[in-house]
């Protein structure tokens, strides 16, 4: 276990930045289509050992943004701009080899299909030492020894025998399990979790999320957790991105989103979920049409053509169909991406909150 | 493993014996009557006759087939009631008797040609075929995986006798760069080997060579796609690691399949490549025994080429289970 | 036509065996998974039973065993008053009529190489049935009722997102107005404001043209907006089932209310009040379940009797069986951790409550 003091001591090289600043991240890839937006001005601080969760649907940007921040996107062909700092390094001025070494090592990532994510081939303890051996000078014998011990804290079961089992003859859960080892072998500062529950049964899930969550109590590490689940977030996230066609549309502590979210597409995707702790509902009240591909993002507002008061923008904050809105701080931390001025949001907000927590009743 | 072996092995003893089997009643259906053709100019129905009987097809088809599988293990007789009995021992793949020669004996002298074309060739085109395929695949849409994907097209594209007769013309006609090809082994006269055999390598390597660098290409490009390779490199590995450890290993396993039994096939003869180049193998042999009709060397021939295959066949699943896990451990 | 009792689906002791063959030249038959297990279902005209379970728990196989997609090992499948049990493949075909599917998998249910038009169209041609004003002004209507632009009528499914897809496997399975439809996980491939819209949609023709709804899905929230009855399943065996009402406020079997526990609740004050039960482990092995109760190894209430004896499917009020020796209304204290305290050690203190059993884990 990471000694708490000793982790506050590294930050001390940098007292002017937050341990991970995000600052006007774009990515783009360039296809036979043309060219893909996929993370679109994005921007975001996070504190040491706190918990992002940025949450979107399918082709929001999220998961690019993540890998932006691992280093990987430029392996795929992306094009990054923007800066991002972690623990006051600067990442996207860095070399391919110098990002290599951090990766794994200063940060570290998880995937949504443990079964995919895994090398077939190899066996799960040679996979684990692999990671340490790429950045510690450690002998194997060593290195088995301590992947060994890691698995035991993950909680595999008879960890001795299933160090040299294949992926293949673990279940997914247990999968999952190998691959948060693999991750916190070398005590990565930050962790990045893509969907890390989304291939995995409820209850499984279940197991997986406290899993990290007590990880990151003994590791002090700082978690971004991406995830299409508000109901995931709910549960593990101090903060919440909501990000929609490239862009985050709204940012706020976790309790903030759930209680007073502003934009309309945060509101949306609360009214969409079947909840369990609410009546049923005769009907849900979702989101009309589809997202917006991300070829041909609309020029103003990316959530205009879905949105149901857009018509009550006034013509003073501009036409939404050809405005982009900035994201601006509606009130202290809570940030929104909107051209509905502050009384409207926060009355079209009051509403369907309102609505949705008396079908609660 | 060990399980997995001999269940391999079993499987394909009980498929050498249906291919015996079928190919043995495919060819005695055929309209062609080794006894006539065995006869001369000079033939009448008596000598027929007795040709038939020399021949033993005046006994039922089952028989026929009795006598020629236990001539594979013990050996046999032919024209056992003549003057002149023919021994021919254990393993008996018959007798030709338009060439007067035991069809093995045959075989085991082409076999060497083809086999020292197919060893060459196949190095040859797997060397070229992944080396260029890999880059290719690293240098996905540069100039220089254009430019190789461009060359696979033509090779693909050129006819393997085009591409023989190309460099008889020029290398060896025109520019005197290489004698003309006459047979030798490599233990007789290496020089001369190595001489005779470059230019079919290259023939035959050609073809192969274009396919092996798409099919290596699209694997790389596949496997790079591949969310463990992700994994690979989200743990901070060299690049070199991902590449040769991770992505290689998982994309030549389909590599290695092709490979096994497009070598297999060579080694039954290359036919168009043997031909131009007058070299006497498999090809040239399995070409003379079918425009006359030498129903017994036929067999003979076709029987060697399916078992290469089907052996080549049991080797790459094999290797499979090697390189696999998934394979080997249920 | 009607069955005396009125269901439009009555299905008796369903067991779908799946055999294990061993490797070798001639494969024998070494053990079989038994994926569905024996199980009872009815379903009522315009009804919606939701089918829940966890992956592995036999819920799908046992939906394709009641549309004969998979052939049941023993049991009997009436629908609308017919034996389908044992109908031939032609037979079938004219039942497939009232009995519809929908697919998880937008991407893989629609043959990329016809138009939606003709993949709509389909069930029309099949069943050699004409429609009042020909089939493609009967399609066009249905492209319209389902929420699709009909000027898309010659447009292939790759030009199509998602939940339009689903959109099109929709109008195509209520194309011939079947009785029931039976859905196998139609929203779970789907983003959440595109399942929304879905949800709905199905809702809106369920009310329209009275059909039933066989609902199977591994998220019980979906399956609560939906469903008026549930059935739990958990490997090959119904464990419960109730009306809707029931099995999400006052569910009575162990697994129910771990299941119910595990689902994460988007708010993060109703999340830190409310109970959880942690289950450890995986499903075990269908091939080799465990003796007696099947859920016994990962069970809190687990007792002696447990692994001795099968639980029967009681019914202990009118329309709620639990199959369960101890069935519980609330769970023991012991179990329960609240996650407003000591999060980082749920999973420890679970363990020490004596709710672990490692020996569950698949070897």
């Amino acid at each position: 276990m990471i000694n708490v003091e000793e982790v506050e001591g590294r930050a001390q090289h940098s007292p002017e930045r937050p341990f991970l600043s995000v600052e006007n991240l774009a990515v783009q890839f360039k296809t036979e289509d043309g060219i893909v937006q996929a993370v679109d001005g994005v921007s975001f601080t996070l504190e040491r050992g706190k918990t992002l969760a940025i949450v979107g649907e399918s082709g929001s940007g999220k998961s690019v943004t993540a890998q932006a921040i691992m280093g990987l996107v430029k392996g795929m062909g992306g094009i990054v701009s923007g800066e991002i700092w972690l623990d006051g390094q600067e990442l996207n001025r860095l070399s391919p080899s110098e990002v290599q070494a951090l990766r794994g090592d200063e940060m570290a990532m998880i995937f949504q299909d443990p079964m995919s994510s895994l090398h077939p081939f190899y066996r799960i303890g040679d996979q684990i030492v692999e990671a340490i051996v790429a950045h510690r000078k450690v002998g194997r014998g060593a290195a088995r020894r301590e992947a060994l011990e890691m698995l035991k804290h993950v909680g595999i079961p008879a960890a001795e025998r299933r160090i040299d089992a294949y992926p293949h003859q673990l279940s997914g859960g247990m999968r999952q399990r190998v691959m948060i080892a693999m991750a916190l072998i070398n005590s990565p500062q930050l962790l990045i979790a893509d969907e890390p529950t989304t291939a995995l049964d409820v209850t499984v899930q279940a197991q997986i999320l406290e899993l990290i969550r007590r990880l990151q109590g003994e590791f002090g590490t700082t978690v971004i957790i991406i995830t299409h689940d508000l109901g995931v977030v709910a549960d593990v996230a101090d903060d919440v991105a909501v990000m929609y066609a490239a862009r985050i549309v709204e940012m706020a502590p976790t309790s903030e989103i759930y209680n007073k979210a502003e934009m309309p597409y945060t509101l949306g995707l609360l009214a969409s979920i079947p909840r369990r702790d609410r009546g049923q509902q005769e009907r849900l009240d979702p989101i009309p049409g589809n997202p917006p591909s991300p070829i041909h993002l609309p020029p103003g507002c990316v959530f205009q053509p879905r949105c149901k008061y857009w018509e009550q923008v006034p013509e003073s904050q501009g036409d939404p169909r050809t405005v982009r809105p900035e994201l601006v701080e509606t009130s202290p931390r809570h940030y929104v991406r909107c051209l509905l001025p502050q009384d409207v949001r926060r009355r079209i907000s009051h509403e369907v909150l309102q609505s949705l927590r008396g079908s609660a009743e | 493993m060990a399980g997995y072996v001999v269940r391999r092995v079993l499987g394909m003893v009980l498929l050498l014996f249906l291919l015996t089997l079928t190919v043995f009643f495919l060819f005695n259906m055929m309209p062609a009557d080794p006894a006539r053709l065995t006869c001369g100019k000079a033939c009448s129905p008596a000598v027929i006759e007795a040709n038939r009987h020399h021949l033993e097809l005046d006994i039922p088809p089952i028989e026929q087939y009795q006598r020629f599988v236990s001539g594979i293990f013990f050996g046999r007789t032919f024209s056992k009631d003549t003057p002149r009995p023919i021994e021919c021992e254990a393993p008996c793949l018959g007798y030709s008797f338009l060439r007067n020669t035991e069809v093995l004996t045959l075989i085991a002298r082409a076999a060497p040609v083809t086999f020292w074309l197919a060893i060459g060739g196949f190095l040859t085109w797997m060397v070229v075929g992944l080396t260029l395929g890999i880059v290719s695949a690293l240098k996905r849409g540069r100039w220089i995986d254009r430019t190789i994907m461009g060359i696979a097209l033509i090779g693909y594209s050129l006819p393997s006798f085009f591409i023989g007769l190309v460099l008889i013309f020029f290398v060896i006609l025109d520019w005197n760069l290489l004698p003309f090809p006459q047979w030798t082994t490599p233990d007789k006269d290496l020089g001369r080997f190595v001489q005779t055999m470059l230019l079919p390598w290259i023939t035959i390597a050609t073809l192969y060579a274009a396919f092996y660098m798409r099919l290596t290409r699209n694997q790389v490009l596949e496997i790079f796609g591949e969310d463990y390779i992700r994994t690979a490199r989200a743990k901070g590995l060299p690049e070199r690691i991902v590449v040769v450890k991770h992505a290689l290993r998982a994309g030549l396993t389909p590599i290695v399949t092709a490979a096994g039994l497009d070598l297999a096939g060579l080694l039954g003869g290359a036919i168009i490549t043997e031909n131009i180049f007058s070299l006497p193998g498999l090809g040239s042999l399995a070409i003379g025994s079918v425009l006359a009709s030498d129903l017994p060397l036929i067999t003979g021939i076709t029987l060697l080429t399916a078992a290469l295959i089907i052996f080549a066949n049991l080797i790459v699943d094999l290797l499979y289970a090697v390189i696999d896990p998934r394979v080997r451990v249920g | 036509m009607s069955t005396s009792n009125g269901q439009i689906l009555d299905v008796t002791d369903l067991r779908t065996y799946f055999p294990i063959k061993s490797r070798g030249l001639i494969p024998r038959t070494i053990g079989q998974v038994k994926a569905v297990d024996g199980i009872d279902l009815t379903l009522a005209p315009a009804e919606t039973l939701g089918l829940v379970g966890e992956s592995g728990s036999g819920k799908t196989t046992a939906a394709r065993s009641i549309l004969r997609l998979v052939q049941p090992t023993s049991g009997r499948i009436e629908l609308d008053g017919q034996d389908i049990t044992h109908l031939s493949s032609g037979a079938m075909v004219k039942v497939r009529r009232k009995a519809q599917m929908i697919f998880q998998d937008p991407y893989n249910a629609l043959n990329p190489r016809h138009t939606v038009g003709g993949i709509i169209s389909a069930p029309f041609k099949v069943q050699k049935v004409v429609p009042p004003g020909g089939v493609r002004a009967a399609v066009m209507e249905l492209m319209e009722r389902v929420g699709l632009n009909p000027e898309h009528y010659n447009r292939y499914p790759n030009e199509f997102s998602g939940g339009q897809r689903q959109r099109i496997g929709i109008a195509r399975a209520i194309a011939l107005r079947p009785k029931l439809i039976v859905c196998d996980e139609p929203v779970s491939a789907l983003d959440v404001s595109i399942q929304a819209q879905i949800l709905n949609l199905l809702k809106d023709l369920q009310r329209e043209f009275g059909i039933a709804y066989l609902f199977v899905a591994h998220d019980l929230a979906v399956v609560r907006q939906v469903s008026h009855r549930v059935a739990v399943m958990y490997l090959g065996h119904i464990v419960e089932t109730a009306s809707q009402e029931t099995i999400y406020s006052a569910p009575l079997h162990p697994y129910t209310h771990s299941l119910l526990s595990a689902i994460p609740i988007p708010d993060p004050a109703q999340q830190k009040k409310r109970n959880r039960i942690l289950l450890q482990g995986d499903l075990p092995s269908p091939i080799n379940p465990p003796s007696g109760c099947v859920f016994r190894p990962r069970c809190f209430q687990a007792q002696e009797k447990c692994a001795a004896e099968v639980p029967p499917l009681i019914e202990v009020e009118p329309g709620h069986k639990v199959a369960c020796h101890f069935p519980i209304a609330k769970p023991p204290e012991s179990v329960v951790v609240s996650m407003a305290e000591e999060e980082a050690e749920v999973v420890a203190g679970a363990r020490d409550a004596g709710v672990v059993d490692s020996g569950v884990m698949p070897h």
